[in-house]
């Protein structure tokens, strides 16, 4: 078997980025722990990704530390038909959990922002669960440029 | 904490809050590699004369200094509300008046 000068150095730039995330001690949310949140949040209900949920977020982030997220529902707001919650799990960072926003019809419109830290590039989602019970989805991908975790 | 001085009775506004937090999120190490133990707000609440609004429950990914935009249907003339406690129990609270015109 011969070995060529470029898989030689593509396999020791390999081992030389696995050592160099290897020595992390950091952790990320496992799939599991996503999953978790998002049984948590919707009592086993399966989430539709309807388009009812408006998730807005930038498409590069160069700040991980603050990261400006929106997130918006068009529904009545009537004692009758509301959004109940909205949450935003970050794939990606140490905890899935980031916010959960708690809606009542005096909130006149389900409509909220703010900003979150994101660890790296990865996925945010949320959830919204309705008075009814149902549960919509929508997921974003951000590039991070520089991770908020302060490491 | 920034909020109409008035509404007509029907009006959406929009309540902009802000509040100062370093939101220590329990992943960073000091000089001696030790952790910083979380401290952030994991809480805010909005109340209108009383009556629940907007709430929220936080966890370490929010970031410093915690801004929040949310809405408000106004019937009456009364006061807002701002409630924000951190993992040590320190409560913050703020108020303010908003008219009918």
């Amino acid at each position: 078997m011969s070995i060529s000068r470029r898989s030689l150095l593509s396999t020791s730039a390999g081992l030389l980025l696995a050592g160099f995330f290897g020595t992390s001690t950091r952790a990320f949310a496992s799939v599991e722990d996503v999953e978790k949140a998002i049984a948590d949040f919707s009592g086993g209900i399966s989430p539709t990704d309807s388009g009812v949920l408006n998730l807005t977020t930038p498409e590069i982030a160069e700040n991980g530390n603050s990261v400006p997220v929106s997130v918006f529902v068009d529904s009545p707001m009537s004692p009758d038909s509301y959004v109940e919650s909205i949450i935003i799990l970050a794939e990606d960072n140490p905890h899935a959990d980031v916010i959960t926003f708690h809606f009542t019809p005096a909130s006149g419109v389900a409509s909220a922002s703010t900003r979150i830290r994101l660890a790296r590039t990865q996925s945010v989602m949320a959830l919204a669960k309705m008075s009814d019970g149902s549960i919509h989805s929508a997921r974003n991908e951000i590039k991070v440029t520089i991770g908020g975790c302060g490491g | 904490m920034k909020i109409p001085k008035s509404a007509a009775a029907g009006d959406i506004i929009t309540i902009k809050t802000l509040v100062s937090h370093a939101m220590e999120s329990g992943q960073r190490k000091d000089l001696d590699g030790e952790v910083i133990p979380r401290m952030i707000i994991n809480k805010f609440s909005c109340e209108f004369n009383g009556n629940p609004v907007f709430s929220c429950d936080m966890h370490s990914a929010v970031s410093a200094n915690p801004y929040f935009e949310f809405s408000a249907r106004i019937e009456e003339a009364g006061t807002f509300k701002m409630t924000w406690v951190d993992d040590n129990g320190v409560v913050i609270e703020a108020e303010q008046d908003i008219a009918l015109r």
